[in-house]
């Protein structure tokens, strides 16, 4: 038997909307075999997982709050992946942002340099979170456009080149003198610490990042000129030197932007919900951003649907390791399913399978 | 070996044909390709199909060939009606075909690309002496040892040509097999297609170039939009008469520019050199042209010899390292990029219309914004005016006669002649002073090569300086004032079209000009 990939005859916006869903439906019943299998009641799991995390108050704000680096970093990864440069070190530059911006904190701490007052601290720490990121893509960047060097190797491998970076800098450097040994800094001055909105609660300032970035990637992205080079850079690369675009600007700025929203997430992080250094500062935002930027088609306000979704997984994935003594690690493996299911029906929704008996290749 | 075969083959088959086809359909999704077409294929004879792009000519030897499936209808070999799996299928019952574009392996030798189709009790030292046979019997002249990247077009088709016989093939199919050949090795084809006549073998010849159908043919079927308009004796009609049966309609001729003075030199190339951009690609070496305002300049030559590369260079797609070499109004701009060259109002139409004029996933207005986004009020501080691009879109697609389904749909859904006539009308409204086209109405259908070619004329009468690339020599003869010859990155001095022979040039093209470099 041969199995034939066909291309469908027409388009269907509709069934390229419904697509995720459909994704986020199979993976989901896929996951509740996986729970079944390892001995848990799958519709325990599935309101765990996808009901309570949405009827609390402050699981609402935990969802908030850890959507939006998701959002962020996706959103940028979106001007990567139109521009057909796979950027996959989103997490490295996540941590890049949030270790140079951090550093600011460290450095104003206990009202160091704030004679002349403390408005520029966390402004400052926002351009160097960005700055910190940028840098770190301009790496892959760089190699990818003057050595056609591939960035999916490059972008990954500097992963663990910050990782490693930030534990070194944070057990040794910058470890705090009267903090017992343990591998953390001091705490950063509230000066340095982004404002929770409302009292008692979780939402800190840098979560509006999120929506504002999303509504202007939209507008960049369908109106201006810059968003048009980038899509069609990706879409048709010999149409786009035609039209006198140069590739080799949009990889870079294309990179720049993934690089600093992955900065700037990673500073929001740590001086909005963290408030310190410590040797880990993501819990994989970084690549799951990815699949955020599938799940939300490449399109910002995809993506920020994409982003609420797998932040309840990662909410209801923490829920779940105390009320179900499931492993935290299921909430990885479910969003690797969750992709697969996006990229599967992407495919799908423009295709469609035709099995032929008897047939030969 | 061949010829054994060829007494056999003559008997008996006047009664039942060779191969036949009884009211074949295909459907892909819901648009029917091939309708209920039927078609004889008798031994000894040649046989056209005839049509315009996208009559279903491709869909309908692809059957025959066992690479699709029909969706009804039969296909009969000698009265038995047969199922073709694959192409395997096909060439175990004696068809074979010659495609349009070549699939050899540059790096290969003669031999071994034969090599690599025959069936696997062959062995490859064999196949030198086996070749050569071949090669003599139908004067092909081929060495087995050469590799691939040395032979000219010609050389390479008959490669292919001799892959099929080595099968001893009783129907031979060739895909439009003169479209990269100069006419004198078209000549030598013809020959060759005579010689396989003569051994009662079928040929069935697919080619929109009426007079070689009139000269080589004894029977044409004639296909518009997937369905059987007639057969005829090709050599009873005129190449009107079978040009009107594939359009549909009488065409209408184009006008000649009449009259007309030149004006300054507008575009000038000296002494343009470039190394060859890829392995086995073209080096251009010493290119010099000057094409005055009110001209059209064309640019003749086999595929291959540097056309593309010539292209890049004049759009500044690739640039020359001297300014000088390039000098468009008076400023030399061999250096700067295409954004340059279309801000001193030159415009530019590559070969390729899908992924290089255009960008098939885009609507027309954004395929307006890929070549407009510089001129006037197309962008302001950065947005894209939308509003604009929509409106000139929709003054090429009614200047042009733009056949789309949609009122800004994505490029990728116009057929082809569709979309040349919009990639070519996007530069045309531009009402450039320079224009450099590349192929202007390759793989397009009749009528839409006459809106072409006619608003190039009508162009050029306004004063801009047009330069033709093409390899459709007709086309170069009916519109151009002078014509030079690319052969192996060289260009030939221009010759006055009205007072040079098809001869003259068909010689350049295949490198036998004299000093071949004259300037």
């Amino acid at each position: 038997m041969r199995i034939d990939l066909e291309a469908r005859p027409k388009r269907s916006a509709l069934r390229e909307i419904l697509s995720p869903v459909v994704a986020l439906i199979v993976a989901i019943v896929i996951g509740g075999v996986v729970v079944a299998i390892m001995g848990r009641s799958p519709l325990a799991a599935f309101d765990v997982y996808f009901v309570e995390p949405l009827s609390q108050s402050y699981s609402l704000q935990a969802i908030a709050v850890k959507a939006a680096p998701l959002i962020l970093i996706a959103v940028g990864l979106a001007f990567c992946y139109r521009a057909n440069l796979w950027n996959i070190g989103a997490e490295g530059q996540f941590i890049a942002g949030g270790a140079l911006g951090g550093w600011l904190g460290l450095v104003t701490h206990d009202g160091a340099y704030q004679a002349i007052g403390s408005w520029w601290i966390l402004p400052a720490m926002m351009l160097l979170g960005i700055l910190g990121g940028v840098l770190y893509a301009m790496i892959p960047a760089a190699l990818r456009v003057w050595l056609n060097v591939s960035e999916i190797l490059t972008s990954l491998m500097l992963v663990y080149v910050a990782q490693l970076t930030l534990d070194w800098l944070v057990r040794g450097p910058w470890k705090d003198p009267q903090g017992f040994n343990f591998p953390v800094t001091v705490n950063f001055d509230p000066e340095a610490t982004l404002p929770i909105l409302f009292d008692g609660g979780t939402l800190h300032l840098g979560v509006l990042f999120a929506p504002i970035v999303v509504i202007i990637a939209a507008v960049v992205f369908s109106k201006t000129i810059f968003g048009f080079q980038v899509r069609l850079a990706g879409s048709s690369p010999k149409a786009a030197r035609f039209g006198g675009f140069d590739d080799k600007r949009i990889a870079f700025a294309a990179f720049a932007i993934s690089g600093g929203l992955a900065g700037l997430a990673g500073i929001a992080e740590v001086s909005g919900k963290i408030g310190q250094l410590l040797t880990t500062i993501s819990p994989g935002y970084g690549f799951s951003a990815i699949i955020v930027a599938f799940l939300g088609r490449l399109s910002p306000v995809g993506i920020f649907i994409g982003g609420l979704v797998l932040a309840v997984t990662f909410v209801g994935g923490e829920d779940a390791q105390i009320a179900l003594k499931l492993p935290g690690d299921m909430t990885l493996a479910f969003q690797g399913v969750l992709l697969i299911c996006v990229l599967a029906a992407d495919v799908l929704a423009r295709y469609r399978l035709r099995f032929r008996l008897g047939g030969k290749a | 070996m061949a010829q054994s075969h060829a007494t056999d083959l003559g008997q008996g088959s006047k009664a039942t044909p060779l191969l036949a086809v009884r009211d074949i359909t295909k459907r892909f999704g819901t648009f029917t390709a091939n309708d209920r077409v039927t078609l004889d294929l008798a031994a000894g004879e040649i046989h056209a199909l005839l049509g315009e792009n996208g009559a279903g000519k491709s869909t309908l030897v692809k059957m025959l060939y066992g690479i699709l499936e029909p969706t009804e209808g039969d296909i009969l070999w000698q009265g038995a009606p047969i199922r073709l799996a694959d192409p395997n299928a096909a060439r175990a019952l004696g068809i074979g075909m010659v495609f349009q574009h070549f699939s050899l392996f540059e790096n290969l030798t003669v031999a071994e690309n034969i090599a690599l189709v025959m069936p696997s009790e062959v062995k490859l030292d064999d196949a030198p002496a086996k070749i050569a046979e071949i090669s003599r019997a139908y004067g092909m002249g081929l060495e087995p040892s050469r590799p691939v990247w040395t032979l000219s077009a010609g050389e390479r088709q008959r490669i292919e040509i001799a892959r099929c016989l080595l099968q001893d093939p009783k129907v031979l199919i060739l895909d439009e097999p003169t479209s990269v050949l100069t006419p004198q090795e078209a000549e030598k084809l013809f020959e060759t297609l005579e010689r396989l006549k003569a051994e009662g073998r079928a040929l069935l010849y697919i080619s929109h170039h009426l007079e070689e159908v009139q000269r080589l043919c004894d029977r044409a079927t004639i296909l518009r939009l997937g369905k059987v308009v007639g057969t005829c004796n090709p050599r009873a009609e005129t190449p009107r008469s079978l040009a009107a049966l594939m359009v549909g309609s009488e065409i209408k001729e184009v006008k000649p520019a009449g009259a007309h003075a030149l004006g300054k030199e507008r575009l000038v190339v000296s002494n343009l050199s470039l190394p060859s951009p890829e392995l086995h690609g073209v080096a251009l070496k010493n290119v010099s042209a000057a094409v005055k305002g009110g001209e059209i300049f064309g640019v003749a030559g086999v595929a291959g010899n540097g056309q593309s590369e010539f292209f890049a260079a004049l759009s500044g797609e690739t640039l020359a390292r001297e300014p000088n070499a390039i000098v468009i109004d008076g400023s030399p701009v061999g250096a700067m990029g295409i954004a340059v060259r279309r801000a001193l109002n030159a415009g530019f139409v590559p070969e390729e219309r899908n992924g290089h004029a255009a960008a098939p996933d885009f609507t027309l207005s954004d395929n307006i914004v890929l070549s407009s986004h510089a001129s006037a009020g197309m962008t302001r501080a950065g947005f894209i005016n939308a509003k604009l691009a929509k409106e000139k879109a929709r003054a090429v697609i009614t200047s042009f006669d733009v056949r789309a389904a949609a009122p800004d749909p994505p490029a990728r859904t116009l057929s082809g002649g569709n979309l040349q006539k919009f990639v070519v009308g996007r530069e045309i409204l531009r009402d450039p002073s320079v224009l450099v086209i590349n192929q202007p109405t390759w793989g397009v259908d009749v009528a839409a090569a006459a809106t072409i070619r006619q608003a190039l004329l009508d162009l050029c009468a306004k004063g801009a300086a047009i330069l033709i690339i093409s390899q459709d020599l007709d086309e170069l003869f009916e519109i151009c004032d002078r014509i030079a010859v690319i052969h192996g990155g060289q260009l030939s001095a221009p010759l006055p079209a009205r007072s040079t022979t098809r001869e003259e040039i068909g010689l350049l093209m295949a490198g036998m000009g004299g000093s071949g470099h004259a300037h």
